[in-house]
């Protein structure tokens, strides 16, 4: 199967998904794997999409210019069934400061650990900022290992800590 | 022995609430051992229930004592009718499911419990348990409800302390 990686941004409002999934399927495409998030008010999407009857494009484009999202087409090298199990979790609370992410991925990056899942936040008041960031990811490397390399990351201001995932099967 | 085939979403068995088990016979210990072969010889599950190979009997296997870093457990169980008496806390944890390949998400279960079931001979048993034991016999009991892990999913960004109570799954028992 031919996959696309359709991205759209903009204003959220109520009914985005709707709107465009409608579109999409009307005109005979699959959806694979998605992922929406909202962030600092924009509506976010990336979508694995198949094609259809007609080009995709010609489907979005309407769409797009209705509800003033821009909107980003790739064909991409991509399978279902590729899912990958993390074996690690990274936590990070600090004050907010420049630069924390470039530094723990960093440190995460130098023992060969994947990121598969990475949210980051800005959370607590205007005067007082807190960063709240989450990783989930895979790496062959021990935890005492990744330990080291995170207390490189620390400061007084900020708290790495990473813990392992085990997932339970039943 | 023999591996049985282990039923997979969507099939419908896996929405029913199984029955309670009242035959503690041969015949059901030739099933435990056919089940526990099932549960070894697939991908690392530490537990596994009746109804997930389509007997829907109240019966479950757990074992937490093979995890890469130990955890508190009471080894091998082989729990008839079991049934959750208590509650306590609440922990985000990710779960995967013999019945569900290919997907693990985020769930949340009490951290600590009690409970009462039968042994295969029909004795009666009582444990506590906490984190990952207390986690994986959470899963199973949902089995015996007709819930599976994806009907509690929760987003990364789900906030724990949000949750009141610890919602139990299934219908209500027929009596």
């Amino acid at each position: 199967m031919e996959w696309q990686m359709l991205t759209l941004v903009g204003e959220d409002q109520p009914g985005i998904v709707a709107r465009v999934t409608a579109a999409l399927f009307d005109g005979g495409c699959t959806l694979g794997e998605t992922s929406m998030l909202r962030l600092g008010g924009n509506f976010t999407i990336m979508m694995m999409v198949s094609n259809g009857r007609q080009s995709m494009h010609e489907l979005i484009e309407p769409v797009a210019e209705q509800l003033h999202l821009q909107y980003h087409l790739d064909p991409i090298h991509a399978a279902l069934h590729q899912h990958r199990v993390p074996n690690f979790q990274v936590r990070v609370v600090g004050a907010d400061r420049a630069g924390i992410v470039a530094q723990v991925t960093g440190a995460l990056a130098a023992e060969g650990f994947n990121i598969l899942e990475l949210d980051s936040d800005v959370v607590g008041s205007r005067e007082q900022p807190v960063y709240i960031m989450t990783i989930q990811g895979y790496a062959e490397a021990t935890l005492e290992a990744l330990e080291a390399v995170l207390a490189s990351a620390k400061d007084p201001d900020i708290e790495v800590n990473v813990s392992p995932i085990e997932t339970l099967i039943g | 022995m023999a591996i049985l085939e282990i039923l997979k979403l969507p099939d419908p068995r896996l929405k029913e609430v199984s029955e309670p088990v009242e035959r503690f016979d041969d015949e059901l210990h030739g099933f435990i051992a056919d089940l526990e072969e099932t549960r070894l010889h697939g991908p690392a599950a530490v537990g596994i229930a009746a109804p997930q190979v389509g007997r829907l009997q109240r019966l479950v296997i757990i074992d937490c004592s093979t995890t890469r870093k130990p955890v508190p457990n009471h080894g091998r169980l082989v729990l008839v009718n079991p049934e959750i008496t208590d509650w306590e806390g609440f922990e985000l944890g990710r779960e995967g499911c013999l019945s569900v390949p290919d997907y693990t998400g985020n769930v949340i279960r009490a951290e600590r419990i009690k409970l009462t079931a039968q042994d295969p001979r029909g004795e009666a048993l009582q444990f506590e348990m906490e984190g990952y034991e207390a986690r994986a016999l959470q899963h199973e009991v949902d089995h015996l409800d007709g819930m599976l892990f994806v009907d509690r999913l929760v987003s990364r960004r789900t906030d724990l302390f949000q949750r009141k109570v610890y919602q139990k799954g299934g219908k209500p028992r027929r009596n």
